[in-house]
């Protein structure tokens, strides 16, 4: 009796599997916090599943993550913003093609008091000199994101090794940490995207913007199968090429302008590398 | 904002639904079997009360990671990973909290039954009926833990929109994009799941008492 009801629980779980194995295999989509957290991705994968017939699974995580999981091939196709890993990513062969989808900007953001005078610093490694110099609290992402490795080279640049009591890393995405940052009273780098859509709940201002070491330029890579594992590579070249497109990038330049009274993003397919 | 709900819901009875057809079972061997492994099953289910569920969700992933054993079925990031994750979080503590609840019935009861030439499934059916107010808070102790889960249901369901997004991982979601009044209704909604669901637990209790 006790045996026959268990196998029946074995047999339901069985059951709820079959039908799900029947699907085909959706497009994994991995990429970063900041283009889910600005709410871009809510109009551009509907967009794409319906010019396209594809269903898309977003994972958004860090692009260090992001470019983990390409390298594992646990993802078709990856959306992400830090060029250097990134090229070090093609290098090893695991993307069939990357392209040039989007910039905005970085900026860097602190609270209104600014102890540590960064406000109309020319560069953003200027700031951080400074900043680093007051030992003011700093909010890193320490997640190896874009924005991290942006602000690690950042710190590089300014020739500091962060570390001690007023660098704090939270390992979360940027909207919590620009939310720590916030109840800190703490200097932290953004991009200008979730600073945007989180303005209204935070206690920080825009301190150093239009410098030229703060642009953030998003890349589309086509994930290169790994043989034997589940993938789906034309779904994977078919979200390359649609927010490559003149609809994708028409989207993109227009997402914001209602909400928040500008564009969040610049399209620049076609621009270059 | 209902489609969340809906699947949080659905999600989580089929876990404790689930859990139960393996816990339940095991629960009445344990107490009234004759094995000597029942001690082991016992040390199972109490040692996996303290399961973390951030391992059972990295584990349920790993299997169904692409690149993981099970990757070639493709199951990851569906509403049956998280299923899954949460039937192994759930099935400890259903277990644990049957055995009590037979533990504490008429101990006599399975020899009088047996005495009365009553076995198999009327047997069963009988026994389950004794125990049936402890087992009814068994099961909800186990729908609320499956409901509340976050990080299993954030790492095997991935948060995807109309697919897998379920209350704990919106309410997450909202908090990190800054829309605490979205992140406030997703809790109270949550917080109303789990009243109707103590209200039927309760209901339960009374009736079959």
């Amino acid at each position: 009796m006790l045996q026959r009801l268990f196998l029946c629980g074995l047999l339901i779980l069985g059951l709820t599997v079959s039908p799900v194995l029947a699907q085909q295999p959706s497009v994994i989509l991995a990429t970063t916090t900041s283009t889910q957290d600005t709410g871009l991705l809510d109009v551009l994968i509907p967009a794409f599943e319906k010019a396209s017939g594809f269903e898309v699974k977003t994972i958004a995580i860090g692009t260090g993550a992001a470019l983990a999981m390409g390298e594992r091939g646990d993802a078709d196709v990856l959306l992400v913003h830090a060029p250097s890993s990134e090229a070090a990513y093609m290098a090893k062969g695991r993307g069939l093609s990357r392209a040039l989808v989007m910039h905005n900007s970085f900026i860097v953001v602190g609270p209104a008091s600014d102890s540590a005078h960064v406000k109309g610093a020319a560069t953003a490694q200027d700031a951080f000199a400074s900043i680093a110099r007051t030992q003011a609290p700093f909010i890193s992402r320490g997640d190896d994101s874009g924005t991290n490795v942006k602000e690690l080279a950042l710190w590089k640049a300014a020739g500091v090794s962060p570390a001690g009591n007023w660098y704090i890393k939270t390992g979360s995405g940027m909207a919590d940490t620009l939310h720590v940052a916030s109840q800190k009273s703490a200097y932290t780098l953004t991009d200008d995207g979730t600073y945007l859509s989180q303005r209204a709940t935070l206690a920080l201002v825009p301190l150093v913007e239009d410098a030229k070491d703060l642009r953030n330029i998003y890349h589309v890579i086509v994930v290169k199968p790994l043989a034997g594992h589940v993938s789906d590579q034309p779904g994977g070249e078919a979200f390359a090429k649609f927010v490559t497109s003149e609809a994708g990038q028409g989207i993109i330049a227009g997402y914001g302008r209602e909400r928040f009274g500008r564009p969040l993003f610049v399209p620049d397919a076609g621009k270059g590398p | 904002m209902i489609g969340i709900a809906t699947l949080s819901v659905a999600i989580s009875i089929v876990a404790t639904l689930v859990a139960a057809l393996v816990a339940v079972p095991g629960a009445v061997w344990i107490v009234h079997g004759r094995s000597r492994l029942r001690g082991a099953l016992l040390a199972l289910f109490t040692a996996g009360l303290g399961l973390p569920p951030v391992a059972v969700g990295l584990a349920v992933a790993f299997t169904f990671w692409r690149s993981g054993p099970l990757g070639a079925i493709d199951l990851l990031y569906t509403p049956f990973a998280m299923a899954l994750a949460q039937t192994i979080i759930v099935v400890p503590l259903v277990g644990t909290l049957a055995v009590v609840a037979l533990r504490a019935a008429d101990t006599t009861l399975p020899m009088q039954l047996t005495g009365l030439g009553i076995t198999g499934r009327r047997r069963f059916a009988l026994l389950m009926r004794e125990v049936s107010p402890g087992l009814a808070a068994a099961l909800l102790a186990g729908f609320g833990r499956a409901i509340a889960e976050v990080g299993a249901a954030q790492m095997t369901g991935g948060n995807i929109e109309g697919q897998t997004r379920v209350l704990t991982t919106a309410t997450m979601l909202a908090v990190g994009r800054g829309a605490f009044d979205q992140a406030f209704s997703y809790v109270a909604i949550l917080l109303g799941i789990m009243l109707v669901a103590a209200g039927v637990a309760m209901t339960l209790q009374r009736r079959w008492a």
